[in-house]
């Protein structure tokens, strides 16, 4: 596909050519910091979006037969601070506010008393380490029933014993794999792995399942900065799997 | 290219026609339509690779309007700019994605079990990006989009402008790729350029859209995998998909290193062509 063109022409061309792709060097905006740190962020919320937009409610994660779980000692604990915050488990209770008809404070044994889901799930980390795990609880959906929670509102948020929070997405939480969860390869949940309550839903994140529950909120707000301990550091928000 | 000059001195029309109705055959059909248009203008348009022929038959046959012609510089329009957009695109968003997937890796270098973890890799700092672990996955999930939109737009266009014939590996291209490998690699002959690419690029060229495709689908079951269950399952599930994804980037790795010691070895006029379109003086007849 040869042309032959005066050496002006071919020039002039090329420029025309090269200058057509000045919109591309505009990418060079990436490389000041100040302003990357800016669309990378923007970069994430976009990515969210797109999550959100994807997550199909009554879609099911993967489950496995009880030989695929891997043993329970080779289930990893996972905490950002402390491991074992102490929680008083005899005198513990779960408190509900938010956009509820309901609040007020509940009793593992009115968790216990809903409808027992088992289910042997993948847990993912955000690290990129994954690991088949059987866990036991209620469905979230089912506690907010019970609680008269307006379903109709945009998140849930919780507050843990180890001053974890997070915050979900309502339709994640209404998701039928969603759990409660109080019971880890058939023994109530260890200290270290959350004990007395804790967050396991299989479509999202290891840093979304909050663990030593300790306030379970129904809003439609989220405070800047206070979305989730990880997320608040840059983590993606939806965290969704 | 050296001869360049000699090339342009017999450049008056009489001698610079003849050989030209051999070289017609080729791209004749696609020629006439705008068979009409002058040859000055011709010669301007992006198309025009595809008309030259017909330019330099009308313009022979046109009484000779400027009796001293000046020097012509063999020239051929290589990478129509969908190409070249996306291939920028591309080049920017590999370097951050490679960068912070390098980094996302640190968190757990591993493709065993988190218990025991056994280190596979100690990646140096100094070759991520992000500052840790939430900062390369904000670039990763920002840049994973232009490299997504850039690949599909490429492929669309490659298919639809026909543009992929120049570059796509065929079984006819294995039986050059020896030839080629050893005159790079053992100082073999050089084998005659019959086209653009020759079929050591070709294989290379369209082993790396098997490696973005490769890591595209690898990263939406590592990004998705629950939503993406049936790709998952075709990976072999989420835990091989991270080893995927993984040898796509590995694939990218072994790519780069050759072709950007091939654009220092070809020169300067080899490299503009990536920006502007034209090259100058290709080392191909046709």
């Amino acid at each position: 596909m040869i042309t032959r063109l005066e050496d002006k022409d071919l020039k002039r061309q090329s420029r025309r050519q090269l200058l057509k792709l000045a919109p591309v060097a505009a990418l060079g905006i990436f490389a000041f910091p100040k302003v990357s740190d800016r669309l990378v962020a923007a970069g994430v919320r976009f990515s969210d979006w797109a999550s959100g937009a994807l997550f199909r409610s009554q879609h099911l994660a993967q489950t496995f037969s009880n030989s695929e779980v891997v043993p329970f000692a080779k289930f990893p604990y996972n905490g950002y601070d402390v491991l074992n915050p102490e929680v008083d488990l005899e005198r513990w209770t779960l408190t509900v506010e938010g956009d509820v008809q309901h609040p007020g404070e509940y009793t593992l044994t009115q968790v216990r008393a809903l409808p027992k889901i088992n289910q042997n799930t993948r847990h993912i980390c955000v690290e990129g380490w994954d690991v088949v795990g059987s866990f036991g609880g209620t469905r979230i959906s089912d506690f907010l029933t019970l609680v008269g929670a307006n379903t109709g509102a945009r998140f849930l948020e919780v507050e843990c014993a180890d001053d974890y929070y997070e915050s979900i997405d309502m339709a994640s939480a209404l998701h039928p794999q969603s759990l409660l969860c109080y019971e880890m390869y058939g023994q109530p949940l260890d200290r270290k792995h959350g004990a007395p309550l804790r967050l396991q839903m299989p479509t999202k994140l290891g840093y979304k399942q909050a663990k030593y529950l300790d306030t379970v909120r129904v809003t439609n707000v989220l405070k800047p900065g206070k979305t989730g301990y990880w997320e608040d550091q840059g983590y993606s928000w939806f965290g969704g799997l | 290219m050296e001869n360049e000059e000699a090339n342009d001195g017999q450049n008056e029309e009489e001698k610079d026609t003849p050989p030209q109705p051999e070289a017609v055959p080729a791209a004749k059909s696609d020629a006439v339509e705008s068979a009409e248009a002058k040859p000055e203008t011709i010669a301007a348009e992006v198309t025009s690779q595809l008309t030259r022929q017909v330019a330099h038959e009308t313009a022979s046959t046109e009484p000779a309007a400027k009796a001293a012609e000046p020097a012509l510089v063999r020239a051929a329009y290589e990478h129509p700019l969908p190409i070249r957009i996306t291939h920028w695109v591309n080049a920017i968003s590999l370097f951050v994605l490679v960068t912070s997937g390098l980094r996302i890796f640190r968190a757990f270098p591993s493709f065993g079990p988190k218990i025991p973890e056994k280190v596979l890799l100690d990646i140096p700092k100094s070759l991520t990006l992000g500052g840790w672990l939430g900062g390369a996955l904000q670039w990763h999930f920002t840049f994973m989009w232009f490299f997504a939109a850039s690949g599909v737009f490429y492929l669309a266009y490659q298919v639809m402008s026909g543009h992929y014939r120049t570059m796509l590996f065929t079984p006819r291209d294995i039986p050059g790729v020896w030839p080629m490998a050893r005159h790079y690699f053992f100082f073999g002959p050089k084998p005659p350029a019959t086209g653009q690419y020759n079929p050591l690029q070709k294989l290379a060229y369209t082993s790396t859209i098997a490696f973005g495709a490769l890591s595209l689908l690898t990263g939406i079951v590592l990004y998705k995998p629950a939503q993406f269950s049936w790709l998952a399952f075709l990976f072999g599930g989420f835990h091989l998909t991270r080893v995927w994804h993984f040898a796509a980037m590995c694939g990218f790795l072994a790519f780069i290193p050759g072709h950007l010691i091939m654009v220092v070895l070809h020169g300067w006029a080899n490299f503009l062509s990536m920006l502007s379109g034209w090259k100058r003086e290709p080392e191909y007849q046709e």
